[in-house]
């Protein structure tokens, strides 16, 4: 055996060892309570799966990476065709009147869908290697990223416009994609905060839950109509922003980060507790749905008046209301990056980013950083406010669960990962990271894990995000030819 | 009858200072377990700068390995009840140092040097992946374990029916903090392992340049702090005789704060923050309302912030220009 | 006839902990013409920048510019350093350099006239709907950006971004930068660190052309002493964070104490540097 071998060997063993050692207990143990008494059974079987995968995928992954072809390559289609034959057994019940023996080599679905995965990937890099064998990399031109960017941009804009009205969309992606651009807004709302302004706000959640109850209370207190509540909401959460922010914005990074954290709590828990105005944890229901300029979306019209379908004379169907919410959505989302993208190229943007690049330089230009922060933090808000009264009025429903720390690091981890600042990174990581766990909920319960694990991986990948190129927000004249 | 309300006043004053002496004693408690979680952050704060977030997953993980432990080790009431705890307390120190170490490992070391902000999304990664692993592999549902060590001292002051207890497991808590302390503030002070991690503190190139192994302190760091949190998860389990899989969260946080509280980079001032805090809760849950106790603690954090941004302990530094 | 005093420094004292780093330093600076502060590493010089400037308020002592643009004279230590920069005009650049790096170099020169744009775009609003006055206000502080580029030889690299530059340029560009505040009194912080003879050259030129055409008083650090001895009208010599020695630079070079602050056998650095330069 040749000794590059033997070093992945080793390598791959130790890896096997140690996660086997960190997983025993987890994966290899069962802690139930029975009563009051925790009992403690074993697991053995997936725990040898586990490991037995572990070391494979190790293994493959290191010989790939020493640029090897035919191990990796016979490794990876073994793991894939191994992954795929038990899950093909566990779905169709074969292995269901099998014996213990069966369920001994039977892992779990789990552990299937990640060596079938984990073997085809690992096959792709060891085919890119048998290609490339040999072969000089070609030389690289840099590419025009600003024009590229600029079609995508268009493009994905053009799809999203053109999304409702493609054959073979149904209810349910146009339901996800209305979430997907919920969370676009948010992402560009918080871009000016973390992207632009470069504060790390982890609490971001509260001031999209201000808006979100605002409206909630407005509509059913008073009765107010959605295009009258969007602005005050949006009001009242650029407000929140600068009362939070006053005292706070001109701490150090990560402080800063805990602290909004706190306040995203803080915020959660009165919601949570103050029953008398907010209905704890129960929640407002009933609240008012927007109308297509006064034409309600209402199957039975109040006698004496018109909706929608009335009115246009088209037969009642629930999904037009679903169509408006997108566009609705749709419509906030453009207004918010059309804003970002005209704010950038004034004075106070340009603040922005010179305050996430150097502050000390910044004060040293005389520009005043606590006011500059509190703008960024007061308009971020106001568009979480905006993001929030779209929420309430499409759920009909508000209630703290909503607004958990969960959801402030999942916008955090879009901007971040979208590449600080860019408008499109940060729709393409929504899409990616909120988008098709959404579509994929049959893996519901392994979603936040492989989030969890996304986020880490990416960033170890670019650290700088997906898409860093930025375009300066000005140029000189071109020169007389 | 005005000599009866002047009888009663006395009672309820008694009594006034008995809840008072109870809250506190399970503040101190309290307070001792945040100290030791706040140990972590205080020191990888101090040497690399960064909120290692996962450092509240790393607690719930060792709160976990440790209940196992205890169950494994099958104790009951009775029999070798301190060695088993004993046995339990290194197995889950063991295990979750290891994990401390690998966290490090693969999520922070590659991301060393480039942006803050890499670091600390991974870390955050971290956090949620760690939560649903165990979330999945262990199920959602709250775990228990019945009270093992019993047994405590009861005081009654005067004539009054309310009697302060203290337990014999809060005098271990306190006991085995302030042990764990006293080994960890020798081991910095006297060791060589202490000197390459203040060198690191002071100044990572430079270290390197005069021969301190740079990988290898943070490593260290990181799995001491891993078994301060490991220690505390076990005493929580004990102590409150439940835990889920997301402990961590709140507690990493209140932690967090400690740190701050006491002055982000002294290790005793990780543990005095964690008692004032400690205190705060048990006081505001006691004169004040549960729902809100966290909204006290953030509070503080904000307030200290603001007002002490270098904590209790801290060294006052001034923004090199 | 003395020139009118622009900048005068009293009794400057900052601690830090137990460190004096600058101990009862008193100096003035006079309108229209270059200063150097000179002195070995450590010995206080950028901390004095820093007192100037806002950026560390000083344990004891007072700074008080007599602004030709304003009647009443500003107390420097009382203020926040961003309003030293917007009122007061007193502008500084590092040592270390600070650009802003991701930045382009006009978008740099534009941030320099932040206070300025944010007045004309109506504080954001006029901005956003794009009105004339605030367009025309653009243009204008493109111009003038445009003429330091040209000033500082930055032409060619005016849309590249700044941390792209070469070590030099970026010295340069921050100076640019400084100038588009629109400064009273300019600081320069050691602007010759690292550039090379033909590089120092071109420095000791502009920071004359600044003086003689912008009428900008210079307040100078440098370690190069051909540089300070030829541009400076007067020198301040720091050592251990007092003052040793001061006057006009034939009087300071032939100063006992400043011969000994820099030969001393202690500071041999230094002492090979003011070989080279008498060389
Ligand atoms: N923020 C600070 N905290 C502590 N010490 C400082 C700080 N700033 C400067 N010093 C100390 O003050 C002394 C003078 O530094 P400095 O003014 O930078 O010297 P120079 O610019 O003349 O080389 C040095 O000993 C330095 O370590
Ligand atoms: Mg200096």
């Amino acid at each position: 055996m040749n000794s590059p071998h033997a070093a992945s060997l080793r390598d791959a063993a130790l890896v096997a060892g140690i996660a086997g050692i960190l997983a025993f207990p987890f994966v290899g143990l069962l802690l139930t309570t029975e009563g009051t008494a925790p009992t403690l059974s074993t697991r053995f079987p997936e725990f040898a799966g586990a490991v037995v995968v572990i070391f494979f995928g190790r293994l493959g992954i290191s010989a790939a990476r020493r640029g090897h072809g035919l191990l990796p390559l016979v490794l990876g289609l073994a793991m894939a065709a191994g992954g795929a034959f038990s899950l093909v057994v566990e779905a169709t019940g074969l292995g269901a009147s099998g014996t213990a023996i069966w369920h001994a080599f039977v892992p779990g679905t789990f552990l299937s869908t990640v060596a079938c995965a984990g073997g085809i990937a690992i096959a792709g890099l060891a085919g890119r290697n048998y290609l490339m064998q040999g072969r000089q990399p070609a030389e690289r031109t840099p590419l025009p990223m600003g024009q590229l960017l600029l079609w995508l941009g268009i493009a994905l804009a053009g799809f999203a416009i053109l999304l409702p009205l493609l054959p073979g969309v149904d209810r349910r992606l146009i339901d996800v994609a209305t979430l997907v651009l919920t969370y676009v807004m948010l992402g560009w709302g918080l871009n000016i905060v973390v992207g632009l302004a470069g504060l790390l706000d982890l609490g971001y959640v509260a001031f999209y839950a201000v808006g979100a109850y605002s409206y909630a209370l407005l509509s059913v207190t008073f009765g107010w109509s959605f295009w009258v509540c969007l602005p005050v909401a949006g009001a009242l959460a650029a407000l929140f922003g600068i009362l939070l922010g006053f005292p706070v914005l001109r701490l150090r990074g990560d402080y800063l980060a805990i602290v909004t954290l706190g306040f995203g709590e803080m915020i959660r828990i009165i919601l949570l507790n103050w029953y008398d105005f907010t209905n704890g944890p129960d929640g407002i229901t009933n609240i008012g749905r927007p109308s297509f300029f006064g034409l309600p979306f209402a199957s039975k019209p109040e006698q004496g008046t018109e909706s929608f379908h009335t009115f246009f004379g088209v037969a009642y169907d629930p999904v037009h209301r679903l169509i408006f919410m997108y566009y609705l959505i749709l419509a906030l989302a453009f207004v918010t990056n059309a804003f970002t993208l005209r704010i950038r190229r004034l004075p106070i943007g340009r603040a922005w980013e010179a305050l996430r690049e150097d502050e000390i330089a910044c004060r040293s230009l005389g520009v005043n950083p606590r006011n500059t922060k509190l703008s960024a933090f007061a308009i971020g808000a106001m568009f979480a406010g905006f993001a929030g009264s779209f929420f309430a009025t499409r759920q009909g429903f508000v209630s703290p669960e909503s607004f958990t720390f969960i959801e402030s690091a999942i916008l955090v981890a879009i901007v971040v990962l979208g590449g600080m600042g860019s408008q499109i990174g940060v729709a393409v990581a929504a899409i990616i990271l909120v988008g098709l766990p959404e579509y994929f909920r049959e893996l519901q319960e392994y979603r936040m894990l492989a989030f969890g694990m996304g986020m880490v991986l990416i960033m170890l990948w670019r650290p700088g995000g997906l898409l860093t190129h930025r375009e300066p927000t000005i140029r000189t004249r071109p020169a007389p030819a | 009858m005005n000599d009866e309300s002047g009888r009663d006043s006395g009672r309820i004053r008694i009594r006034v200072m008995d809840y008072f002496a109870q809250q506190f004693i399970n503040g101190v408690s309290l307070g001792a377990i945040y100290g030791l979680i706040a140990i972590g952050y205080t020191m990888v704060y101090g040497i690399i700068g960064m909120i290692n977030f996962a450092h509240g997953e790393i607690y719930m993980i060792g709160a976990f390995i440790a209940l196992m432990a205890v169950v494994a080790f099958g104790i009951s009431e009775g029999g070798l009840v301190v060695l088993a705890l004993l046995s339990a307390l290194l197995v889950s120190m063991a295990l979750t140092s290891l994990y401390g170490w690998v966290l490090e490992r693969v999520a922070y070391r590659p991301l060393r040097g480039t942006q803050r902000l890499a670091a600390l999304i991974s870390a955050i990664g971290m956090s949620i992946a760690l939560q649903n692993y165990v979330q999945l592999t262990q199920g959602a549902r709250v775990k228990t374990l019945p009270p093992i060590i019993r047994g405590g001292f009861e005081f009654q002051f005067g004539n009054t029916e309310f009697i302060v207890r203290l337990s014999t497991l809060q005098i271990l808590i306190v006991v085995v903090t302030l042990a764990l302390m006293a080994i960890f503030a020798l081991l910095i002070a006297k060791t060589a392992l202490g000197r390459a991690q203040r060198a690191c503190q002071q100044d990572q190139s430079m270290a390197a340049l005069l021969g301190v192994n740079v990988d290898r302190t943070i490593s260290l760091t990181f799995v001491m702090g891993a078994a301060l949190a490991s220690v505390a998860g076990l005493m929580v389990t004990l102590y409150y005789g439940v835990i889920d899989f997301f402990v961590g969260f709140i507690a990493g946080v209140k932690a967090f704060t400690a740190a701050v509280l006491g002055g982000i980079g002294s290790i005793p001032g990780a543990m005095l923050g964690g008692l004032l805090i400690g205190l705060t809760e048990a006081m505001w849950s006691g004169y004040f309302s549960i729902e809100y106790k966290d909204v006290a603690t953030f509070s503080i954090l904000v307030i200290v912030l603001i007002f002490l941004p270098t904590g209790i302990l801290g060294t006052p530094e001034v923004e090199k220009v | 006839m003395n020139p009118p005093t622009l900048l005068s420094v009293e009794h400057l004292t900052m601690r830090f902990g137990g460190l004096i780093a600058v101990d009862d330093v008193s100096f003035s600076v006079e309108q229209g013409a270059i200063h150097a502060l000179i002195g070995p590493n450590g010995a206080g010089k950028t901390t004095v920048f820093n007192c100037l400037t806002g950026f560390y308020k000083p344990t004891v002592g007072r700074i008080t510019l007599h602004s030709p643009e304003s009647r009443t004279p500003f107390l420097l230590e009382q203020m926040d350093d961003y309003r030293i920069v917007r009122e007061a005009k007193v502008v500084r650049t590092f040592q270390n350099i600070r650009t802003f790096p991701k930045m382009s170099v006009l978008e740099n020169l534009m941030v320099a006239q932040h206070n300025h744009l944010m007045r004309a775009s109506g504080w954001t609003f006029l901005g956003l709907i794009g009105a004339p006055s605030f367009r025309h206000a653009e243009a204008e502080s493109v111009e003038r950006a445009e003429y330091w580029i040209g000033r500082t030889g930055l032409a060619e690299y005016a849309d590249t971004e700044a941390g792209a530059l070469p070590y030099g340029e970026q010295r340069r560009l921050e100076i640019a930068r400084a100038m588009c505040c629109d400064p009273v009194l300019l600081c320069l912080d050691e602007p010759a660190a690292g550039l090379n003879p033909s590089e120092t050259e071109e420095l000791s030129e502009l920071i004359g052309y600044i003086r003689d055409h912008h009428h900008i008083s210079v307040l100078l650090i440098e370690h190069d002493m051909s540089m300070v001895m030829g541009v400076s009208d007067h020198i301040v010599v720091l050592d251990y964070g007092q003052k040793i020695a001061e006057g006009a630079p034939e009087t300071v070079r032939n100063d006992p104490a400043v011969v000994q602050a820099y030969l001393g056998s202690d500071d041999e650095d230094e002492a090979g540097e003011s070989e080279d330069t008498t060389s």
